[in-house]
């Protein structure tokens, strides 16, 4: 079962950095809490959840933002609600830049604006792929056999 | 679902807990969803402000508490926080992941118990259940205070109580009812015991407190008790302890009744003087009618449970985006002063007076006469003061006896209807009981004429002076109200109703501080009148109205008086609260 420890070990560590880098906070910890035999997937199914959702809001923020004249209030409203779902699973860099982008909303500042979406979706991304790899792991695991390490 | 806590998970509080999550956010209402159930409460998500208003109008008795999102496409979180508040009365928790404070003001100014901010942990909602409790033991509190009134249903005639009478309609019978319950088995103190704590309620009709009232006339006020009454009454179901506690309740009720009185004294002769200056502003355009109308309010007791009030669609004298109107009912010198006591809810209300999710208490303590539905409900509350706070409102009601001698035919006192109807579902009309609704709106235009009205009242009454201070803090509540349309169907309490004068337009109104004041004066007026030809708002000459009217009526109208209102939502009104 080394291998099984291997694994385990690169997972401890894994999600470790991707705390200690930012990417995610604390919540990730409670959805990881609330993780139990009658819910076995449920971070993977919360995180999906917001997987789908972000990339709805995504278009919906690339759209507001190509119209001529920009209806600032919908961007924000936009920005404001992929903040709080960002932060429902502890997406911590992505956040950040939320608040951002809702400041240059409310400047009515197009290019801040341009430039967060970009910036948001980079983290988005980012953090969409180190969790992705992290469920792999976790995946690998339990193929193997062994168990999720205690959160 | 039974009400109260009698389901199934009754046994272990706050296990079982009856949640309803509301939150447009798939993942956040997934991951509430689970730690709700987490606690061991009972969960119901729900990802439309919409579905969850049906959801909940559905199963009245379903839900224990609702928690919901600040920020939702379909309607704004805090006018779901206040649909709730008004037609359910029950707790609910704002969430948001904004955590500004002026955001956070305005959950708690439309009456949530509680503003989370995201991302929520699980020991934040661990807690919940308090909110849950804490609203039950205020509306025991609240219940204690009531429940002389509970069992009256006049119909106003001929009962000693009818004057003074709360005019509960059904539906406020049975939330005491409900409360009752809660009471009851909270009482014990017995979490694990609610079940077994049901006994058996006795239910105080109009019938039962005759005979109440009438044994205790008979024996003597003063040489009153329990057994003596209990012999007299000859109800063989009711138990010593039943009337025991009713009669308490009873003596409580005629202090308060006392003290309306002395009110109600002090304040006759009340200060023209006031008046007049409240004429000068714009917004007072009002008073002046009103007062002049008052004069001929005929004060004609029997005629008074017809009258009927009407929402004072107070017209374009309001100005400024001022929405306060006052509409001051003046009395006639000559009016006899009132000798029926209105239950005095000022003093013993005030504290009860916090709207936020407490009980009716406003309703419970105020005779509300019957309104007529009918009046044109042009919100004159488009920015309605604040009604958040509840507390601003005291309904006093007044039974005018002196009414009767006013002229009729003039419709005297403007109700707000929504105010009246919000608060209370009032089947009975209550016979000549001015029904005194006074909203103090410190309306920065008209702020000093007010004032000196309403201190001066303060200075007549020492109910109202408390009645004041008290919402001395409640005044910066006000107002965020978000102009909404009323929606009467929920109203049940008058709270709900209060805020609901807020029309929907938009707030333009500066943020005044309001200390809602409702008085409300029942008399003749009730006629439709509301554009009344003898209403010469403009033209306040009257001083002498205001003489027996402890109360004046304010009516806070907004300058635009269109009211969304749709007529067609408040078939509570209708036949609920103001019979004619």
């Amino acid at each position: 079962m080394d291998g099984v420890v291997q694994l385990q070990k690169q997972l401890v560590d894994y999600i470790a950095s991707l705390f200690h880098e930012g990417f995610l906070d604390e919540q990730f910890n409670q959805l990881q809490q609330l993780q139990d035999e009658s819910n076995p997937d449920f971070v993977v199914e919360v995180v999906s959840l917001f997987f789908e959702d972000s990339e709805r809001l995504l278009n919906e923020l690339a759209k507001a933002l190509e119209q001529k004249t920009i209806d600032f209030r919908k961007v924000d409203a936009h920005v404001h609600q992929f903040k709080g779902s960002s932060s429902s699973i502890g997406a911590h860099r992505v956040q950040k830049v939320c608040i951002a982008f809702r400041n240059y909303c409310e400047e009515q500042n197009v290019e801040g604006c341009l430039k967060c979406l970009q910036q948001v979706k980079h983290e988005y991304s980012l953090v969409r792929n180190k969790l992705e790899t992290l469920f792999q792991l976790e995946k690998q695991i339990i193929a193997a056999g062994g168990s999720l390490p205690a959160t | 679902m039974e009400n109260g806590f009698s389901s199934p998970r009754s046994e272990s509080f706050p296990a079982g807990l009856r949640v309803l999550v509301v939150d447009d956010d798939p993942t956040w209402l997934k991951i509430l969803e689970k730690m709700l159930k987490k606690c061991a409460y009972e969960v119901t998500t729900c990802g439309l402000a919409r579905e969850a208003l049906n959801l909940l109008r559905e199963r009245k008795d379903g839900y224990d508490i609702v928690i919901s999102d600040v920020n939702m496409p379909d309607m704004d979180g805090f006018k779901l926080l206040e649909h709730v508040g008004l037609e359910m009365d029950l707790p609910v928790i704002m969430m948001s992941v904004d955590g500004e404070t002026s955001r956070v003001m305005k959950g708690v100014q439309h009456g949530a118990c509680d503003y989370l901010l995201k991302p929520i942990r699980m020991k934040e909602l661990r807690n919940i259940w308090q909110h849950v409790f804490r609203k039950k033991i205020h509306e025991i509190r609240d219940i204690d205070h009531h429940e002389s009134f509970e069992g009256i249903r006049l119909s106003i005639n001929g009962s000693e109580f009818s004057e003074d009478c709360i005019m509960f309609s059904g539906e406020d019978l049975t939330s005491f009812k409900k409360r009752k319950d809660f009471q009851n088995k909270y009482d014990e103190r017995d979490y694990g015991d609610l079940s077994s704590t049901k006994k058996h309620r006795v239910v105080w009709s109009v019938d039962l407190h005759q005979k109440f009232v009438k044994a205790v006339n008979q024996i003597g006020f003063d040489k009153v008790g329990p057994k003596k009454i209990l012999d007299l009454m000859n109800v063989p179901w009711l138990t010593r302890e039943n009337v025991a506690s009713h009669l308490q309740k009873y003596r409580l009720y005629l202090i308060r009744l006392q003290k309306e009185n002395d009110l109600k004294a002090s304040f006759g002769g009340i200060k023209h003087s006031d008046v007049p200056s409240k004429d000068t502003s714009g917004g007072f355009g009002l008073q002046s009618s009103i007062h002049t109308n008052q004069n001929d309010v005929a004060n004609d007791r029997d005629q008074f449970s017809g009258s009927n009030f009407y929402g004072q669609d107070l017209d374009a004298k309001n100005n400024e985006g001022d929405q306060e109107e006052i509409v001051s009912e003046p009395r006639p010198d000559s009016k006899k002063p009132l000798t029926a006591d209105v239950p005095d809810p000022q003093d013993t209300r005030s504290s009860q007076m916090s709207f936020d999710h407490s009980s009716a208490s406003l309703g419970s303590d105020v005779n509300y006469t019957e309104f007529d539905c009918s009046i044109p409900k042009q919100y004159p509350w488009s920015e309605c003061p604040e009604v958040q706070s509840k507390q601003e409102h005291k309904l006093l009601l007044q039974l005018e006896d002196g009414f009767s001698q006013q002229p009729p035919g003039v419709p005297q006192h403007y109700i707000e209807i929504d105010q009246l109807q919000s608060g209370r579902d009032t089947s009975s009309p209550i016979k000549n009981e001015p029904v005194l609704v006074e909203y103090k709106s410190h309306h920065e235009s008209h702020i000093s004429p007010k004032e000196t009205a309403i201190d001066n009242f303060s200075v007549q009454s020492k109910s109202l002076i408390a009645y004041h201070q008290s919402f001395e803090p409640s005044s910066t509540a006000i107002k965020s109200m978000k102009p909404q349309a009323v929606d009467l169907s929920c109203i049940t309490d008058l709270e709900p109703c209060q805020r609901n004068l807020i029309s929907p337009s938009d707030l333009t109104f500066p943020p005044f501080n309001e200390d809602l004041t409702v008085c409300w004066l029942q008399g003749d007026f009730l006629n439709k009148n509301f554009g009344l030809p003898n209403m010469e708002f403009a033209d306040y000459s009257d001083p002498g109205f205001i003489a027996d009217i402890p109360v004046h009526l304010y009516d806070t109208l907004t300058s635009d008086y269109e009211c969304p209102y749709d007529p067609t939502e408040y078939p509570i009104v209708d036949q609920g609260l103001f019979i004619l």
